[in-house]
């Protein structure tokens, strides 16, 4: 039940969901409810009582049923008879007050009995729901009524069974007039019970009317959900364990949806905030990836600029540059979504009636899917969600806003100095010890640490050269080269293909990384593996610098299922040079597949060393840190 | 999106003259029987934008454009007018109420504009680069005569003097360079050629006039420079010229702010991440400027100037001459015609006499009756006219309670409310004034024709 402890358990196979967290806020709401609702009512019962059977069925019936009808004793027995045997009905705990009118009409059919008993737990949802939170509730289920009585007497009595929501529908339509009223009548008895209940302060109360009171709170909170009856009973169908999932399914898309999958992205295209396009032709291997066809997310996304209203003003300029990647590094992501997230809680203000807790954390999730519809979350960013998540739902009960917000606002601050700069310091500190005067030293891409320690090695005195190995399309070694020059190091640049060449003079690598897993691969830049494999050919040391705060449980063995595509024609054309036009009118031929892999994996082998926060580690050693750093800062 | 929105609705146009007057204020000027304001109304109500301040040029115009708006967008947006005298320019205008400026950044569109350029592509672009200001540029209209497709023989290419000089980065992000006409020689400050490398002049693209500002920029330049008039001419050359030498003015105020807030120990872990953040995007031209070559920190401080250019294929056209309300008037009937929602082309209940003929591409307004064997081609009938026997309207406008007499030929012009046609009157590319007689079987050709003022 607690879906959190799973899904950090390496061996199972929701691991892969592990970096990313839109999901939590909904696992959490499942198993959190009682805690939140502790001053309406005693935590007794088990989370999982949706699924509770008949007995305690029983035990609810002397609120429920409506005092002037007396059928409904012997009918709940009818019912139960005829739930327990099919199975697929699991909850027949929620049959508590049938209208004895359905007994009548279910009669008047030939399959009838089945039939009653089959619908009237999905019916009661929705009548119980309307007894609790409110009256209006109620109002709506009384419009529902009149239309369907004659709708019923047409008989659909083969297809009840299958098809739930609508024999729900029909069924609670059905009763007269002064059924309902009999019904609001003990609606109305519940509701007393339940208050009385909830004034007596915590324990003592009877076991009756405990369970009374618990349960339809629960009906109406699922309820409150949804509000459509119809829905309501259709959830209520996949039985208690499922519900929870459906609801985060509709939470967010799950970011690491298999994209090959054609159902799953059709429904998660309907979800989308950011209308994308996607790409054609993609590589067999990497069809699990999403691909979007680049240039038509960034008008799209502009043209609705005032129209996503929930969308902070900040988060959405954070998920505008990362779409035209004026961000990019998993450093500067993280710290310009934090950024923007200050500023969103800054200016959030709780609904009425909602707690703090669980709007913000569901306002959350929602900033995150869209930045993930802006470009795929890092692996970094998913811990630095993580935190903050377990940051609000921390949050003592009895905090103010104002004070729960300024105290979520220094968790980020702190998790950026402490996180990201203090350790990037303590990083550039225990790396400049492994460099000496005379050393070469080669970095690929580039990387804000390492560009931090040959920067700081430089201020120390020391005398070395640097070599920067480039890759297109994105030539990042570029800025960094720019910037080393510029502060007087002497540096050689040269691009990928030439790193056999140059690595014999090598006497140090220093590579930075996306992040870091748990059986010491190493998941960075494209054509790091490269640089790192053929330094372990020269017998060149190998030491990635990456803060403890970007390592990740996961284990990875390839860079195949985890990876993301970039735009396939910054590969098949070269900026600035429009002379070179070979693959013009090519691009979306079939048989032509464009493949621009953003990361991959460096196995532990070619990796010597890894300079962390926690100090010079090797490889293998990365599961210690995991664990230390989970124990330390994410989960006390 | 702590936007804040102004239309500068604008009032009586002189370029404008016969067809705008006293009582028709040129935000009233029905385009396809819909005033102008409608359009840019509409159009911003489409983005989710309901706060909406319209300036109008002159009280008695603020009074009829505000009983419109009320009743036409009641319950829909909310609209503050505000009456600002007449003949102070743009940027006067937006001086005039700046002080209700609130937003972090406001977005300026002239009330003259028709198109379906969504505004949140421009805010997006403003956002996304933190700009100064941004503007909108579009392909300049196709003016002329419509002679599509019928008799596409005869000359067109009557373009507009007013050309936009508009200098732009190799990216196409940032504006270097605007000059409102062809002069002899266009100045170019070395600085920017210097720091941007490369620039592309373009006489291609028009000021849409639709900027997005910042607040506290747009306010800075207001105050100190009060001379300035307009913002296409005045303001947004000065911040395009003065963007890398952007005054400190420009600045400090937000700087000041921040560094009132933050204790001095921190002060160092800012910097950091604003490194880190820089050090991670590309920079722009002005980021590169602003680090003095030896790389010591920024000293100088820039300000950026974006555009934002509309897609070829969207329609986006200015009222500002006669021709453009032609233009714009066959348009709306035609190519664009997704523009108008409300698509009525003959309203509910013309009374259209025995062999009369409207063409494709019309309107006819409620209540309007035609007599027998009339033509209609191309052309927009507003409400209430009233048309005799064997009239011919190609082209033209005539606009409500309108009367034309038997015989009249009328070509390519501008009618009028309330003039009155009398018999085989011939009018070829005229404007005709509200309220005007023209007397039967007189023959006008490219003439300007109204009431003198008594």
């Amino acid at each position: 039940m607690d879906p959190r402890r799973t899904a950090r358990t390496v061996s199972d196979p929701k691991v892969r969901q592990v970096g990313f967290f839109t999901p939590a806020p909904p696992e959490r709401s499942v198993s959190d409810p009682p805690r939140f609702q502790d001053p309406i009512q005693p935590p007794s019962p088990s989370p999982t009582q949706v699924n509770d059977h008949s007995p305690s069925g029983n035990s609810l019936s002397p609120v429920m049923i409506p005092p002037a009808h007396h059928h409904s004793d012997n009918f709940l027995r009818t019912a139960l008879q005829a739930t327990s045997p099919t199975k697929a009905f699991s909850y027949s705990a929620k049959t508590v007050t049938i209208p004895p009118e359905n007994e009548d009409v279910a009669s008047s059919f030939s399959p009838g009995r089945k039939v009653v008993s089959a619908k009237s737990p999905s019916s009661f949802p929705g009548v119980k729901a309307s007894s609790v939170p409110a009256s209006e509730l109620t109002t709506v289920s009384v419009v529902n009524l009149p239309p369907g009585i004659s709708e019923k007497a047409g008989g659909a009595s083969v297809e009840v069974q299958n098809d739930r929501p609508v024999s729900a529908k029909t069924l609670k339509e059905k009763t007269s007039k002064a059924e309902r009223r009999a019904l609001q009548e003990a609606q109305r008895a519940a509701k007393a019970a339940a208050k009385a209940e909830g004034t007596k302060a915590s324990s003592a109360a009877s076991k009756v009317v405990t369970s009374a009171n618990t349960k339809p709170s629960k009906a109406a909170k699922s309820s409150s959900q949804k509000n459509d009856g119809s829905q309501v009973a259709a959830s209520e169908k996949k039985g208690g364990d499922r519900a929870p999932e459906k609801d985060r399914k509709k939470d967010a898309p799950h970011p690491r949806m298999q994209y090959d999958d054609k159902s799953r992205v059709e429904k998660a295209k309907k979800r989308a905030v950011v209308k994308q396009t996607e790409a054609r032709n993609r590589v067999e291997l990497f069809r699990h990836l999403p691909q979007y066809e680049h240039g038509t997310q960034l008008p799209d996304l502009e043209t609705k600029f005032f129209e996503l209203d929930p969308m902070h003003p900040a988060v959405y300029k954070v998920g505008l540059q990362y779409l035209s990647g004026d961000i990019r590094g998993g450093n500067a992501r993280c710290i310009a979504m934090f950024q923007a997230f200050k500023e969103a809680i800054k200016d959030y203000s709780t609904p009425p009636e909602k707690t703090l807790i669980r709007d913000l954390t569901a306002r959350i999730s929602s900033y995150v899917s869209f930045l993930i519809e802006c470009r795929p979350l890092s692996i970094s960013m998913g811990n630095a969600i993580k935190f903050l998540k377990n940051r609000i739902a921390k949050l003592p009960l009895a905090l103010s806003e104002s004070e729960a917000k300024s105290t979520l606002m220094l968790d980020i601050d702190r998790f950026i100095n402490e996180k990201i700069i203090l350790s990037e310091k303590v990083i550039v500190k225990h790396a400049v010890t492994k460099i000496r005067d005379g050393d070469v030293l080669l970095t690929y891409g580039a990387s804000s640490v390492v560009e931090m320690i040959l920067l700081h090695a430089h201020e120390l005195g020391k005398h070395f050269h640097v070599v920067v190995v480039d890759s297109r399309p994105k030539l990042e070694g570029q800025l960094l080269l720019r910037r080393l020059v510029r502060k007087g190091l002497s540096c050689t640049y040269t691009h990928v293909n030439a790193v056999s060449c140059i690595m014999q003079d090598v006497t140090r690598v220093f590579l930075g990384a996306s992040s870091v897993l748990s059986n010491g691969t190493v998941y960075s830049r494209v054509g790091t593996a490269c640089v790192a494999m053929v330094a372990h050919a020269f017998h060149v040391p190998v030491l990635v610098c990456c803060e403890a705060y970007k390592f990740h449980e996961r284990v990875q063995l390839d860079s195949i299922c985890f990876n993301e595509l970039g735009n396939p024609d910054a590969i098949s054309k070269v900026q600035g040079r429009k002379e070179i036009n070979y693959l013009d009118g090519l691009v979306n031929q079939e048989n032509l597949q464009l493949l621009n892999l953003i990361y991959d994996a460096t196995p532990s082998d070619y990796v010597s060393m890894i300079i962390t926060d926690y100090g010079m580690i090797p490889p293998t050693s990365v599961p210690v840190i995991v664990r230390e750093y989970r124990r330390d800062h994410l989960w006390s | 999106m702590d936007f804040q929105v102004v239309v500068l609705a604008g009032g009586n146009s002189k370029n404008l003259t016969p067809l705008v007057s006293k009582e028709l204020p040129k935000p009233l000027l029905p385009v396809a029987n819909c005033p102008v304001l409608y359009y840019v109304l509409h159009q911003l109500e489409q983005s989710n934008l309901k706060d909406l301040i319209v300036v109008v040029e002159g009280e008695d115009a603020a009074l009829l454009v505000g009983a419109w708006i009320s009743g036409t967008f009641i319950d829909r947006l909310h609209v503050e007018i505000a009456a600002v005298p007449e003949d102070i320019g743009t940027a006067g205008a937006l001086r005039a109420i700046s002080h209700h400026l609130t937003a972090k950044d406001i977005l300026v569109v002239s009330g003259d504009l028709v198109s379906d350029v969504p505004p949140g592509a421009l805010a997006a672009t403003h956002r996304r680069h933190d700009a100064a200001v941004t503007t909108m540029l579009c392909s300049i209209p196709v003016s002329g005569p419509s002679e599509s497709g019928s008799s596409g023989g005869k000359d067109k290419a009557k373009k507009l003097g007013r050309y936009n000089i508009i200098g732009l980065d190799p990216s196409k992000q940032f504006l270097l360079h605007i000059a409102t006409e062809i002069e002899k020689d266009a100045r170019i400050s070395k600085r920017i050629l210097h720091a941007v490398g490369q620039m592309e002049m373009r006489s291609d693209l028009m000021d849409a006039h639709m900027y997005a500002f910042k607040r506290s920029v747009l306010q800075e330049v207001l105050d100190v420079k009060d001379t300035f008039q307009s913002l296409k001419e005045d303001v947004l050359p000065y911040l395009v010229r003065s963007q890398l030498k952007s005054e400190a003015l420009l600045n400090r105020t937000p700087q000041g702010e921040e560094n009132g807030n933050e204790k001095v120990s921190s002060q160092n872990n800012q910097a950091f991440i604003s490194r880190i953040l820089a050090n991670a995007s590309t920079p722009s031209f002005h980021g590169i400027y602003s680090k003095n070559p030896d790389g010591s920190s920024s000293t100088r401080k820039t300000h950026k100037c974006c555009v934002y250019i509309a897609s070829s294929s969207s329609y986006c056209v200015r009222l500002n001459s006669i021709q453009a309300f032609m233009d714009i008037n066959r348009d709306v009937t035609g190519d664009a015609d997704h523009l108008l929602s409300p698509n009525n082309i003959i309203g509910p209940s013309p009374k259209l006499g025995t062999k009369t003929t409207v063409g494709p591409n019309c309107r006819l307004g409620e209540g309007s009756e035609m007599g027998d064997k009339c033509q209609v081609k191309r052309s927009i009938i507003g409400r209430h006219c009233r048309i005799g026997s064997h009239v011919k309207v190609v082209n033209s406008v005539v606009m409500n309670h309108v009367t034309i007499g038997d015989g009249c030929i009328i070509q390519g012009s501008v009618i009028c409310s309330n003039v009155q046609l009398q018999e085989r009157v011939e009018l070829k590319d005229c404007q005709v004034g509200a309220g005007f007689v023209v007397t039967a079987g007189s023959e006008y050709k490219a003439e300007s024709l109204a009431k003198k003022e008594k």
